[in-house]
């Protein structure tokens, strides 16, 4: 695709849309002046202003654009399974303008050089705000510690272990304390991996159906409880990705209440499905941590909302075809869900489980606090990163019309709810379905 | 077309024809094809006096149509109560017509053993056929219209109904 | 929530209800279990005759594609198609492709240009029987001959069978299964067709180091003691307990395990008196059952052996049909 960074972007009015104030969830209908790359002005003087085209944003929200803490965006790497290209392209389409990508990469982000790589790469192939996350230890191994100030210091905003568990809790332990002397931000998935051994759902009703091995509960409560409780002792800024279950999100904000700097994040897919999604063996639903009991999924849903989970993300894993077509325990793990994460949430705030306000702070300014970003707000001179969407239109995915180069989305079969119209980074449009786009008549 | 006897008719002949072949062949043995033709042989059995018990074929593993139908999912077990080595059967079937039947069920009695002989008694004989197997003794021989079929009714009491096929496809065999 | 459909009921039955795979008892009602049973009985009176052979799949290619090997299953599989009138190719590649990486969706492609009707499969994967049975060309039939711990459906249909010709059938029955539930395709089986049979009551009796979480959701109530457990029940069914349980500390020893579940003749007295006693074989004398028990007057082992073949005809012969018929209604031609 071609950029166009290079150019001046031009002057944009989006006019008829209602914003969305990712902080308390209030809506305004004004229009908005997108020029040099920022938000000039909002309402009167934005509808005054000349510009070079006018977008339509009639029956449409129009938010921050959408923030990501976990994606893997597969490059460098295995280029069957995606490019920087098709995935940061994809995030667009999915509203996404910030995507933290993993350090599951090949190879795996653990130095310095491999985190000013993907940077150049995102430079040259992303449309949007790529942020690398270093791996916490090398090789993601959980044994050697990684230069964490060499990634930090390349551009690394946080370390994680991406889905591999650390050796013990000696190295946690380690790992913990030596990032808190540099004020470094670990993201870790919470599992005890000799409770995890060999599993690959929820040790529960479909598991015992099915006959899989199972991931227990235990395996992810086991593992938050030592780790808030190494962070209570180290210092560190921990924050706890895609926690899966019920007693999990519990224990978080139970440490939270007891104040300490600990967040979390729970992916959309424990947000929408259960265990019983593997009921026919479909090797998509194949995920670390495992889709859990629809108690568990309740949980997730009441911690957005309360606001004990900071942020919802993608945990984003495109796969080839060749990946996920096996018996179950020989595929591999993941969803490709960056362009449906919006839609799946807006379906779950449908149903009457997520209120918008908490989906749209999980997604805005709960993961940009996690970072220690500045707050996203559509305020006169924040950044022109916006995601302008229309909740009530529908689009149908499908192997033809996603744009990740991964085609195990969750949703393959029927329409979602939410189209994103159009996506701008940096004032930039970085994806438009054209329906809304204007021909310049707003030319005044 | 000729009309259809009554059954008491049809019976009689049957009975007849099945009687002449008892005087004539040494020991045969009865075997009906289910479901109609165990019907007619139970009625045999009493009327002619016999004393040992009647075989019956379910010719279901043997039918030329499964590959259109697939298996019968009311199939029982055969029951053949004698040895068939060397016999002289008396198969009993209520109607004939592309002796596919037929067919199968001689080609199941085979599998119990090599029968001296095998005589064949229908109830109808509709014609149509489609394999060279004759019936030995008929109660009636009737030709009908290409829509038309026979049916036993029964077992008690035993009656002919007609039938009028509307799919094409069902009508090709007798089976 | 977003409801995923269990698909197991659609991918093995044809849009009328028939057979055309016979990967799973989950989805199949108790008339089909019935059907099943049924017509296992008919072909339990072909084994009886002169020539125990009918012409059902005269023409057609079974594949007992094995890629765990067990020369007993393999065995009545083969055995069963034979009597069909099939022609039959064993290929053992538990070992060989997979060693070699090919991968299971490389080594499909390459059996399916034989031309096969029928791939009967063995696999230590759960879900590789449904896995293959989306992946074949339409018209081929799949028979689950055990995958992962998921199912071994054709040895709990033999059970059920054995069941129904010592108990007349199922209705009050009580059922202790007795074992290594974890890791048993066979007692996942067993449950399901029990439950759907409608027994009375299914007693699972085992150390909870090999119960499945949530054993309780698949129709069955768990038992700690043989002494309740076995409390007049009327059938007990003695799972083979794999000697590599010792290592992964779900077990103490054979011994122990012997001296509390070991269904010895002492055990056996807590039983109905009727009670007959099974076991999916082969047989750890002295570890599951002592030798007295397992040749004893109330043991039925021998009939499930027997009747092993007659339901693996039934099920082949009935997903064969199925496949068949499903071809005919789509194109309006048959083969025959």
């Amino acid at each position: 695709m071609s950029l166009t960074w290079a150019r001046n972007p031009e002057r944009v009015r989006i006019e008829g849309a209602t914003l969305v104030d990712p902080a308390s969830g209030q809506q305004t209908d004004r229009s908005v002046l997108i020029d040099r790359g920022r938000v000039a002005a909002l309402g009167a003087p934005a509808d005054e202003s000349p510009v070079d085209r006018v977008v339509s944003g009639h029956g449409c929200l129009l938010t921050p654009g959408l923030t990501d803490l976990y994606a893997s965006l597969r490059e460098p790497g295995d280029g069957q399974k995606g490019s920087m290209a098709s995935e940061a392209r994809a995030a667009a389409r999915g509203g996404f303008t910030t995507v933290c990508t993993a350090p599951d990469s090949s190879p795996v982000n653990d130095s310095g050089a491999i985190t000013s790589l993907i940077r150049d790469l995102a430079a040259r192939h992303s449309p949007i705000q790529v942020l690398p996350l270093g791996a916490a230890t090398r090789e993601l191994a959980g044994e050697r510690l990684s230069d964490m100030v060499g990634l930090t210091g390349s551009g690394c905003v946080a370390l994680s272990n991406g889905g591999e568990p650390l050796a013990n809790a000696r190295v946690l332990r380690r790992c913990m304390a030596y990032a808190r002397t540099f004020g470094i931000t670990l993201m870790l998935q919470p599992e005890n991996a000799t409770l995890a051994a060999g599993g690959f759902a929820h040790d529960g009703r479909i598991t015992a159906r099915l006959g899989l091995v199972g991931v227990p509960e235990v395996a992810e409560t086991a593992a938050v409880a030592e780790m808030v409780l190494l962070a209570e002792e180290t210092g560190v800024r921990l924050h706890l990705s895609q926690l899966s279950t019920a007693r999990g999100v519990a224990m978080l904000r139970e440490a939270r209440d007891r104040g300490l700097a600990v967040t979390g994040d729970v992916a959309i897919h424990h947000l929408c499905f259960t265990e019983e999604a593997l009921g026919g063996f479909d090797s998509r639903f194949h995920l670390r941590p495992p889709l859990r009991s629809e108690r568990d999924r309740q949980a997730l849903l009441a911690g957005v909302n309360d606001g004990t989970l900071s942020a919802i993300v993608s945990q984003h894993q495109p796969h080839d075809d060749a990946a996920k077509r096996a018996p179950l325990a020989e595929t591999a793990p993941g969803l490709s869900t960056i362009e449906s994460v919006l839609s799946l949430g807006l379906e779950r705030v449908a149903a009457g489980e997520l209120e918008q306000s908490a989906l749209i702070r999980a997604l805005t300014v709960g993961p940009a606090a996690v970072l220690d970003l500045p707050e996203p707000a559509l305020v006169e001179g924040a950044h022109a990163d916006l995601c302008l969407f229309d909740p009530a239109a529908e689009w149908h995915p499908s192997a033809d019309t996603l744009m990740s180069t991964g085609k195990n989305a969750p949703v393959m079969d029927r329409s979602l709810p939410g189209v994103v119209h159009q996506t701008w980074c940096g004032g930039h449009p970085v994806h438009s379905t054209g329906d809304n786009a204007g021909n310049g008549s707003g030319l005044t | 077309m000729t009309s259809l006897l009554p059954m008491d008719e049809l019976l009689a002949n049957l009975e007849d024809g099945v009687r002449r072949q008892y005087q004539q062949l040494d020991n045969p043995a009865l075997v009906g094809i289910r479901t109609g033709g165990v019907w007619l042989a139970n009625r045999l059995h009493e009327r002619l006096g016999l004393s040992e018990p009647i075989g019956e074929l379910d010719i279901s593993f043997y039918r030329d149509d499964f590959s259109r139908l697939g298996l019968n999912p009311r199939v029982r077990p055969s029951s053949l109560p004698f040895e068939t080595q060397g016999r002289n059967i008396v198969l009993v079937d209520d109607v004939i017509m592309s002796g596919r039947t037929i067919r199968a069920a001689m080609n199941e009695l085979f599998d119990y053993g090599r029968p001296a002989r095998i005589v064949l008694a229908t109830l109808l004989d509709l014609g149509a056929r489609e394999l060279p197997v004759q019936p030995d003794i008929a109660g009636q021989s009737l030709t009908l219209p290409r829509d038309k079929r026979l049916k036993l009714r029964g077992p008690d009491p035993l009656r002919v109904e007609a039938v009028t096929l509307s799919d094409a496809r069902g009508g090709e065999s007798d089976q | 929530m977003s409801v995923v459909e269990d698909p197991a009921r659609s991918i093995q039955l044809t849009d009328d209800g028939d057979l055309r795979h016979f990967l799973t008892l989950d989805g199949l009602d108790r008339t089909m279990l019935t059907r099943i049973l049924d017509t296992a009985d008919s072909f339990i009176e072909v084994g009886a005759r002169r020539i125990k052979n009918v012409p059902l799949l005269r023409g057609s290619t079974v594949v007992n594609l094995f890629f765990e090997s067990s020369t007993r299953t393999r065995s009545t599989f083969e055995l069963a198609a034979k009597r069909l009138s099939a022609d039959v190719l064993n290929l053992d590649i538990g070992t060989s492709a997979t060693a070699k990486g090919e991968s299971l969706s490389d080594t499909l492609l390459n059996l399916e240009a034989m031309a096969s009707d029928m791939f009967v499969v063995r696999h230590s994967r759960s879900g590789a029987a449904h896995f293959i049975a989306s992946q074949v060309t339409p018209g081929v039939a799949i028979i689950n001959a055990g995958d992962g711990r998921h199912s071994h459906p054709t040895q709990a249909m033999l059970d059920m069978l054995t069941i129904r010709q010592h108990k007349g059938g199922f209705e009050g029955l009580k059922v202790a299964i007795v074992g290594d539930i974890l890791h048993s395709r066979v007692a996942r089986a067993q449950i399901r067709a029990l439950n759907t049979l409608g027994v009375e009551e299914v007693r699972v009796i085992a150390p909870d180091t090999l119960l499945p979480t949530d054993v309780e959701s698949l129709g069955c109530r768990v038992d700690d003691s043989m002494q309740s457990g076995l409390a007049d029940v009327d059938v007990i069914i003695m799972l083979r307990l794999q000697r590599e349980r010792m290592e992964g500390a779900l077990l103490p020893s054979e011994r122990e395990f012997y001296r509390v579940y070991g269904l010895s003749n002492e055990k056996l007295a807590w039983a109905h008196p009727e009670a007959i006693v099974m076991h999916p074989g082969p047989i750890n004398r002295g570890v599951e059952i002592e030798s007295a028990v397992a040749d004893g007057p109330q043991s039925v082992i021998l009939d499930q052996v027997t009747n092993g073949i007659a339901i693996r005809m039934a099920v082949m012969s009935m997903a064969m049909g199925g496949q068949r018929a499903t071809a005919w209604n789509r194109t309006g031609e048959g083969s025959s």
